[in-house]
């Protein structure tokens, strides 16, 4: 049996809407970050994904997941 | 086309209605206001001496239903600086002054009388000098009403408040906005420039105005068209910035590290959450209020809203990330009814948001308040910096000066003006902006941040060097052009994005004029206006040793990612390499 991780998910913008903003969920080991957006329906989302954050550094989706990370989900937004 | 260039005297108190010279007349805007100023005005001169000038240019495309085009451009060499300035605006005025056919307006000279003050009423005629005594001491909501009584409602307005006619350093230029609440020509100190030059208001009729010229309407359609759409499909333009206005960058700087945090000393506020465009969301939806509001009309993206507060009555509009920024990550406040109090005050009285904020973050430093205290800042402002007690006068005098005054070595400024919202730190990009523009620390003159950290126009990692200053380099060139266009700031998203924009946008000036620019034209006029601006500075006696950050962020390490600012000066100077 795999081990799990515990990632904590922060959401912004419109993908808070009907999700939350943010939330400790515990993944199986080797759990990328895009398998947590799919695992939230981010994918599906109007919006695309604009930018993806692990621990406040910007990263690709396929990055694996590790114990203890945060991992922070954007539409594409903007200002000034 | 029938534009004229409006010229006003104010030591003889007269004006004259000119030719455009045809060098100018492909240009507006930045550009035109950049270039006036250059040509006219001695770089030596005392900002608020009779030699210093102010120029106000419409852009190339106001006046016309091109989507976002109603911004007005204000330049003078600037008292908080040293250097050349351009500071635009949303408003009311851009597009009355683009009808009436006033190309520029160029105000020169000091009254020989210096106890008054005046109102200039602009016509397509005449200009008129009306003494106003009864508007001495006054701030800019009761100027607005006074000028709503007095004329037609679409009259445009620009008017300083009590710190303007101080001549401090934090007062800026404010204009009517459609809805008559205001905007403003915020950074630089332009405010003194006006007060020295003892105008309490300037008027433009909007009544005898006519639509301008198309010399091509069918091709301009088309291409309005085109960009429109390029706007509204675009997710920032078209999505984020109407739903949560600018102030979603809240939490998205802060994630990335870079939110300027209690002066500079971290790059994350704990309470973020706070003061958020999402909670500002929910509360303008909770109250009432409006999320979407356009600062002039004609603008599709409406990043502006309607503020109420807890009895669902307006508080404030034009509620934006950098003044959120400034009294919350930066000063620490943490009640969002509190900085939007504080705005409101600030917009009245006339007062850089930016410039304001830091200096009263800075002014923790100093002792004179504790972080958090958003009681003691709105007291601050309402009575020392409005009635110019000594103490008030410390602080209207920006952030340079107050740290200098104070024995400070954290002061974060380039050229003597505040750096805004994001950390130079941990957006190196934006740092290249800030220490290489002639405009001092300004985040528009080359917004990096959209490929540091929101992923538009590709991705440079903000917390490398790699990249940066060519990053700023064609930022500057293509904001310094779009800025003589009109254009809104944000229009750079989808230009960034959507491969049309940029053509349609220029599509729109050739069949507004009648000529055929390339891409290649307007990067050109990008880059000689930067270096025309560039020159100013060099006779103005800047020097290399002002392209610099401030110095201790070369050595003290900004949390969360413990980063230094590490470019070499040659580095930076190579930034000047076009
Ligand atoms: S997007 Fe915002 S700043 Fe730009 S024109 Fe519209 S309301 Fe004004």
């Amino acid at each position: 049996m795999s081990e799990m991780i515990q990632v904590t998910v922060k959401l912004f913008a419109q993908y808070r809407d009907n999700r939350f903003k943010v939330k400790e969920i515990g993944y199986k080991d080797g759990t990328t970050a895009q398998d947590i957006i799919e695992d939230l329906g981010i994918h599906n989302d109007k919006l695309p994904l604009g930018v993806l954050m692990i621990n406040s550094k910007h990263q690709e989706e396929t990055t694996l997941m590790r114990d203890g990370d945060t991992i922070s989900l954007f539409p594409k937004v903007g200002g000034g | 086309m029938g534009d004229k260039i409006y010229r006003v005297d104010m030591n003889t108190l007269s004006y004259s209605i000119e030719d455009v010279p045809s060098d100018w007349l492909g240009l507006g805007g930045r550009g035109l206001t950049s270039t006036i100023i250059a040509k006219e005005v001695d770089p030596e001169c005392h900002p608020l001496g009779p030699n210093n000038k102010m120029v106000f240019a419409p852009g190339l495309l106001s006046g016309t239903s091109a989507a976002n085009s109603g911004r007005n451009s204000l330049g003078a060499k600037s008292p908080l600086t040293g250097g050349i300035k351009e500071s635009n605006v949303g408003g009311t005025s851009a597009g009355i002054f683009s009808k009436l056919g006033v190309k520029a307006l160029i105000i020169e000279g000091i009254p020989q009388d210096e106890s008054k003050f005046y109102q200039l009423h602009v016509t397509k005629e005449k200009v008129e000098f009306i003494e106003v005594p009864e508007l001495v001491g006054k701030d800019n909501y009761e100027v607005l009403d006074t000028m709503l009584e007095k004329y037609d409602k679409k009259v445009a307005v620009m008017s300083i408040g009590r710190p303007g006619e101080n001549c401090m350093l934090t007062a800026n230029v404010s204009v009517k906005d459609p809805q008559g609440k205001l905007r403003s020509h915020g950074r630089g100190g332009l405010g003194a420039v006006m007060g020295s030059k003892k105008i309490k208001c300037i008027t433009v009729d909007a009544e005898k105005y006519k639509e301008v010229t198309i010399a091509d309407p069918e091709k301009f359609k088309a291409a309005s068209k085109i960009f429109t759409q390029a706007l509204q499909k675009n997710p920032i333009s078209g999505e984020g910035l109407p739903a949560y206005g600018t102030n979603v960058l809240v939490n998205i700087i802060n994630e990335a590290g870079g939110l300027p945090t209690r002066n500079f000393r971290a790059g994350k506020y704990e309470f973020a959450e706070n003061i958020c465009g999402e909670t500002m969301a929910e509360i303008i939806n909770s109250r009432d209020g409006k999320t979407t509001h356009a600062c002039h009309a004609g603008c599709v993206i409406q990043c502006s809203q309607v503020y109420n507060d807890k009895e669902n009555n307006y508080l404030t509009s034009g509620f934006e990330y950098e003044m959120i920024w400034a009294f919350g990550a930066n000063l620490g406040i943490k009640d969002l009814d509190q900085i939007a109090k504080i705005d409101a005050l600030m917009d009245d009285l006339g007062l850089d948001a930016i410039e304001t904020g830091v200096a009263l973050g800075l002014a923790v430093d100093a002792g004179i308040l504790e972080y958090g205290d958003g009681e003691k800042a709105y007291s601050l402002i309402a009575d020392d910096l409005a009635n110019a007690t000594p103490l008030g006068r410390i602080i209207g005098s920006g952030t340079e000066i107050l740290g200098k005054i104070y024995g400070l070595v954290r002061v974060p400024t380039v050229k003597g003006q505040a750096i805004p919202a994001y950390e130079p730190r941990a957006i190196k990009g934006q740092g290249v902006t800030y220490v290489t523009s002639p405009m001092g620390a300004d985040h528009t003159a080359g917004y990096a941040v959209a490929t540091n950290i929101l992923n538009s126009g590709g991705f440079v990692d903000p917390l490398k060097k790699d990249g940066q200053v060519e990053l700023s380099r064609n930022l500057q060139i293509a904001t310094a052009a779009v800025d003589s266009t009109g254009m809104c700031i944000f229009v750079a998203f989808p230009a960034l994005d959507e491969p049309e924009c940029l053509p349609a946008l220029i599509d729109m000036i050739n069949a507004r004029f009648g000529i055929n620019l390339t891409g290649d034209d307007v990067t050109n006029l990008g880059k000689s206006i930067l270096k025309l601006e560039k020159e100013f500075n060099d006779k103005a006696g800047l020097t290399k040793a002002d392209d610099r950050i401030p110095e201790f962020m070369k050595y003290e390490k900004l949390p969360p990612h413990n980063t230094i600012w590490d470019f070499t000066n040659e580095e930076i100077d190579a930034f000047w390499d076009f």
